[in-house]
């Protein structure tokens, strides 16, 4: 239930009298309604569940929640090592079979 | 007598005859040619029987091509259909996809594709320009693959009994003295291979479906893989080669452990997938592990050769992204997926057909 | 991907899993009330992660799976006419009504669409003027906002031929159904969060306070399920009830008002039967009068005729309510499977006999 996904909105635009965004899913991008998110406009972040924006990502109380994640986690950086494409670019050495 | 009246006194006769009993009523659904668990059944329950072979026939062995030797010289043949809509899609389109699909079909057996037939089904209606954009794709892929197209026949249906076009493709190769490869051959130890990112080809024609469509850098990963397997095969033991189309990776991994009689592990956070791939996946609710892809082969290899194929394959045009994601452990025949958590859980083939999960 | 790969990190998972381990004393029962969460959870293998004290049973949070039977028999129906178009997410397809899917009626002839929103589905219906697109509306209150924007949209723009089949269902009433009903063995909720994205958590918090149950607002990734898991042993140890919010970047108290606002002009809550549950009052939504054009219950009566009717040997209704697992059913795996399901758990991806089986759990595995 309640697939919800966080993409960043790259465009706002109107059709049919609503307010609609263009956004961008980590290198998709879908259109979506903003009805329900007035207060969001170019770079915000948002929360897309069936083409509807249901709600803005609270970028300042994500980073404070998740610093102090990293920091139970003993984490001194938190990025993934990716290259270009986003293909992980460490690679996997398997174990000796016993 | 009436056709319908003629189709009924086949069926029944047919039913007669048949080795293995069919559920009566039973209708086709999607779910049959969707390259998993029910696939897979049709293949072993009705398909095989039926053929006069069983599971040590070459039908039964269920490579992705046959190998048959005609004057001691092994031929590796196989047939393939392609249904896509939409024709074209980012990245490629069914002429494409129908000689590659073959091509690569061939190569997985360690063979040289060298001569392809197409049989062409077109439905009254279809534009021409849109069949002559399709076979002049056809004929750049054999160009770009290596292939001469010797046969091919068309047949043209009534509107609405083919889906704008249909294309069906059957390839033939010649595999070289002391090439072996076969679904059977995996063992304990072995390592597993991928030659590049999944799942892209399901994402970029899904991304032209209606209703479900979405823009980004999204492309059909459909490519000729001869060299890169011709690559591998001559830097090491390369023992099981398949294309994992339909059903994607784990429908493949679990067909190679059945066949093999081997349990394999894979770690989810090796399995290489390009950025865009995975953001529609997750939009969509998708396992990449089980959306098809037209240009990644699976491959055991041995393990002292590991470093060598792998390196083999990143130096081949379509195998830039190759990655080690597993090994081969001992008989029950299962899959094994360890995931980021590490925690390790079935990698079940794919049951029915993986619909976009909305909700 | 932002916000959501940095909430997959092993590293601070098996730190969270590790303070989980050093908190608890005693065993306690947690229902996660979310599909989705369910999903995550079973995927990941969070569950056989936990210290064994801490059990989580699944609760009824996939609306594919308790879609009334007789909805479902009536959207069959509907599919077959020559002059309908049904439209309606993928999960919905091969959830089984009496006799047939959703699935069956399209090879059998009928007019039916995947859409992934139902925007998708007033386009159908725009396109298609000459035929009643009806838009199979199921969800919690996280879709009741699309749905809603979609029939205002209808009857704004003046799209006659669109109507919803509705079979909206409310999260709180399903909860206090589970905490009433004899036999209950759950301690603590993990919220759905988007659905509290929409509602806000106050409609939770007295529930805590009366049945003195922590509830705690949680999001769907591994870390914050893990977080969650967290936030609610914390409070059974220390004997607290309260309404806590893991999903501080997506949820607020008061939750989207713009969201609710449309959803009250268009729907109105009335009782709802659930599949395997039963009628649960004021738990589901349907239309308002001023919008009943756009009914497909009212454009679409439905005929008298053969009762819905369930396979006998399901329990599907003792797996919503978190009184089985999947794997205590004895059809599990074997006479209900994905390809041949008796019940919606086992269709739906959110489904926990879904979840339980494409992860491979089977009777055999399970310790006890």
């Amino acid at each position: 239930m309640c697939l919800g996904v966080p993409g960043k909105v790259i465009e706002v635009f109107e059709q049919d009298g609503i307010r609609m965004g263009t956004v961008d899913f980590g290198g998709i991008t879908r259109a979506a309604c903003l009805e329900y998110a007035p207060e969001v406009d170019i770079g915000s972040w948002v929360v897309i569940h069936v083409g509807f924006a249901i709600s803005v990502v609270d970028e300042e109380e994500a980073a404070r929640s998740y610093a102090l994640l990293a920091e139970m986690g003993n984490l001194e950086d938190i990025d993934l090592p990716q290259d270009a494409d986003g293909v992980r670019a460490e690679h996997y050495r398997p174990k000796a079979t016993p | 007598m009436s056709e319908p009246d003629a189709t009924a006194q086949a069926v029944r006769e047919f039913a007669l005859r048949c080795p293995v009993p069919l559920p009566p009523g039973e209708r086709v659904v999607l779910g049959h040619g969707s390259g998993g668990k029910l696939s897979a059944a049709l293949i072993r329950d009705l398909f095989v029987p039926v053929f006069g072979g069983g599971a040590a026939s070459e039908l039964g062995r269920l490579g992705d091509a046959a190998v048959v030797e005609v004057n001691g010289i092994r031929l590796a043949f196989s047939t393939d259909s392609f249904v896509v809509t939409p024709k074209f899609f980012p990245g490629s389109n069914i002429g494409e996809l129908a000689v590659n699909g073959t091509v690569n079909d061939v190569a997985m057996m360690g063979a040289t594709p060298l001569f392809l037939s197409a049989a062409l089904i077109l439905e009254e209606g279809l534009e021409l320009e849109v069949l002559g954009a399709v076979v002049t794709a056809m004929a750049d892929a054999c160009q770009h693959a290596g292939v001469a197209l010797v046969a091919g026949d068309t047949k043209v249906v009534e509107r609405g009994s083919a889906d704008g076009l249909f294309v069906t493709t059957a390839g033939i190769g010649v595999i070289a003295d002391g090439v072996e490869v076969g679904p059977e051959r995996a063992r304990r130890g072995d390592v597993v291979l991928l030659t590049g990112p999944v799942a892209s080809h399901g994402v970029a024609v899904m991304s032209r479906r209606a209703g479900i469509s979405f823009d980004g850098d999204l492309a059909s990963d459909s490519a000729p893989l001869t060299s890169l397997v011709q690559a591998m095969l001559t830097a090491g033991d390369v023992r099981c080669l398949r294309d994992a189309t339909r059903g994607g990776v784990a429908s493949v991994l679990n067909e190679l452990a059945e066949a093999s009689d081997v349990s394999m592990t894979v770690e989810e956070g090796a399995v290489p997938v390009l950025g865009p791939v995975r953001a529609a996946c997750e939009m969509l609710g998708l396992d990449p592990l089980y959306v098809a892809n037209e240009g990644v082969a699976v491959a055991i290899v041995a393990p002292e050769d590991a470093d060598a194929v792998l390196a083999a394959a990143r130096a081949s045009e379509y195998g830039v992204h190759a990655a080690v994601v597993g090994e081969v452990g001992d008989a029950p025949a299962k899959v094994w997926l360890r995931t980021g958590l590490g925690a390790t859980r079935p990698l079940t083939m794919l049951a029915g057909d993986q619909l976009p999960r909305i909700c | 991907m932002k916000y959501l790969d940095e909430y997959r990190d092993d590293r601070i998972a098996r730190a969270l899993l590790d303070d989980i381990a050093r908190t608890v004393t005693r065993p306690w029962t947690l229902m996660e009330v979310c599909g989705g969460q369910t999903h995550t959870l079973i995927r990941q293998g969070i569950d056989q992660l936990l210290p064994p004290e801490v059990e989580l049973v699944h609760g009824p949070g996939c609306p594919v799976c308790v879609t009334p039977v007789a909805l479902i028999d009536e959207a069959v129906a509907i599919a077959k006419r020559d002059d309908t178009i049904v439209c309606s997410f993928g999960d919905m397809l091969r959830v089984p009504g009496s006799a047939e899917d959703l699935f069956m009626a399209r090879a059998a002839g009928g007019d039916v669409r995947v859409v992934y929103s139902p925007l998708d589905a007033l386009e159908v219906a725009r396109r298609n003027p000459d035929k009643t697109v009806v838009f199979f509306a199921v969800g919690f209150e996280t879709t009741a906002p699309a749905n809603a924007m979609a029939v205002k949209l209808a009857k704004d723009l003046d799209v006659p031929n669109f109507a919803l089949l509705v079979a909206h269902v409310l999260v709180p009433p399903a909860i206090m159904a589970i905490l009433v009903s004899p036999g209950n063995r759950v301690q603590a909720f993990l919220a759905p969060g988007h659905v509290c994205a929409i509602q806000g958590w106050t409609e939770y918090e007295p529930i805590a306070r009366d049945f003195g149950v922590p509830i705690v607002v949680t999001g769907f990734e591994p870390l914050d399920l893990l977080e969650g898991i967290r936030m609610t042993v914390a409070q059974l140890e220390e004997g607290r009830a309260e309404v806590e919010n893991q999903y501080v970047r997506t949820v607020v108290r008061e939750g989207n008002t713009a969201a609710r606002r449309v959803v009250d002009e268009v729907f109105e809550t009335c009782d709802r039967a659930w599949r395997g549950i039963g009628v649960i009052p004021k738990s589901g939504l349907r239309l308002r009068e001023a919008y009943r054009l756009h009914d497909a219950e009212v454009r679409f009566p439905r005929t008298e005729g053969v009762p819905a009717s369930e396979s006998e040997i399901c329990i599907a209704g003792e797996v919503l309510r978190g009184r089985a697992k999947p794997h205590d059913c004895p059809a599990f795996g074997t006479l209900c499977t994905p390809e041949m399901p008796l019940g919606a758990p086992m269709v739906s991806n959110e489904g926990a006999c879904a979840a339980y089986y494409l992860a491979g759990r089977r009777r055999e595995e399970v310790t006890a």
